[in-house]
């Protein structure tokens, strides 16, 4: 396996999508390029930080409002 | 940890009932849909858009959208999934006002090569939370989702951050399988190489 078909599987890889043979190949990869290794960590920290860290929410006074604001549009519809 | 997957979607949901009601009139059933939902779409709306101000306002019309043309659901999809299909086309569109932005469709922005093949190869030691306050890494994280093409920003948004399967995230874009894990791997390792930035190790063991 190439650092090329190495990226190629990378998404199928995280979604595990991916064969039993290729996994196999992605491992044996990773054990010998230092590079894919860090790329394939570093791209699941990439992932992992922002799926742990949401930055955007509600608070609970502007969920109301919107709430409110939602209902209030629909309703006026009928 | 190998996989990072999406819950399974095989049983029968239970937003279908909901759907059904809300058809009838039923408008206990729609308030129910969009508490549930409320959150999500703003969220998504906000990734995109990256306004506070258009995602309240998208959210408001996505769900006026949705309670117009529920008789046209067919519940080939899952209500979420078109909800956030109709999110995505209102923030789309808002960005398209925007005299800002150059590039605003799904397609438009998706020729660069720039970021998709790695070059930063340190590694992020200490992991990012164990190395920023939460007010400061969350700074970093939006500041660098932002310097992505919304289109890739989108696929990003859906995929990883609101947990949708790449099927889902597909029926919500308007685009292939195949499209989709293509965008979502430049996404992933586009924002990768901007991130390592704050979090690659340097000699000293410190972060850069």
């Amino acid at each position: 396996m190439t650092c090329t078909d190495f990226l190629s599987q990378l998404t199928d890889y995280f979604d595990g999508q991916i064969s039993a043979e290729l996994l196999d190949e992605v491992r044996r990869h990773t054990a010998e390029c230092s590079h894919c290794e860090v790329v394939l960590d570093t791209t699941r920290q990439t992932i992992l930080v922002y799926r742990n860290n949401e930055a955007v929410d509600l608070s609970p006074e502007l969920r109301d409002r919107l709430h409110t604001a939602i209902m209030a549009k629909c309703t006026g519809k009928r | 940890m190998t996989a990072i997957q999406s819950p399974g979607t095989e049983e029968i949901h239970p937003d279908v009932a909901l759907v059904a009601r809300a058809k009838d009139g039923d408008q206990a059933a729609f308030e129910q849909l969009v508490r549930q939902y409320e959150r999500q779409i703003f969220r998504v709306a906000q990734h995109i858009t990256q306004n506070r101000e258009d995602a309240e306002d998208i959210t408001q019309d996505a769900f006026l959208k949705a309670y117009e043309k529920l008789e046209q659901f067919q519940g080939n999809s899952k209500f979420s999934t078109w909800l956030v299909r109709i999110a995505v086309n209102e923030s789309l569109m808002r960005l398209r006002k925007r005299k800002t932005s150059k590039t605003v469709s799904m397609d438009e922005d998706v020729q660069t090569e720039e970021g998709s093949i790695p070059r930063d190869f340190a590694e992020w030691r200490p992991n990012p939370e164990q190395n920023y306050g939460q007010a400061e890494l969350a700074e970093i994280l939006q500041k660098t989702i932002q310097g992505l093409p919304p289109g890739f920003r989108t696929v990003f948004t859906l995929r990883d951050i609101e947990n949708l399967s790449t099927e889902e995230t597909a029926e919500a874009l308007g685009l292939s399988v195949p499209a989709v894990k293509s965008r979502l791997l430049r996404a992933r390792l586009q924002l990768r190489e901007r991130l390592s930035r704050y979090f690659r190790q340097t000699k000293e063991g410190l972060p850069a």
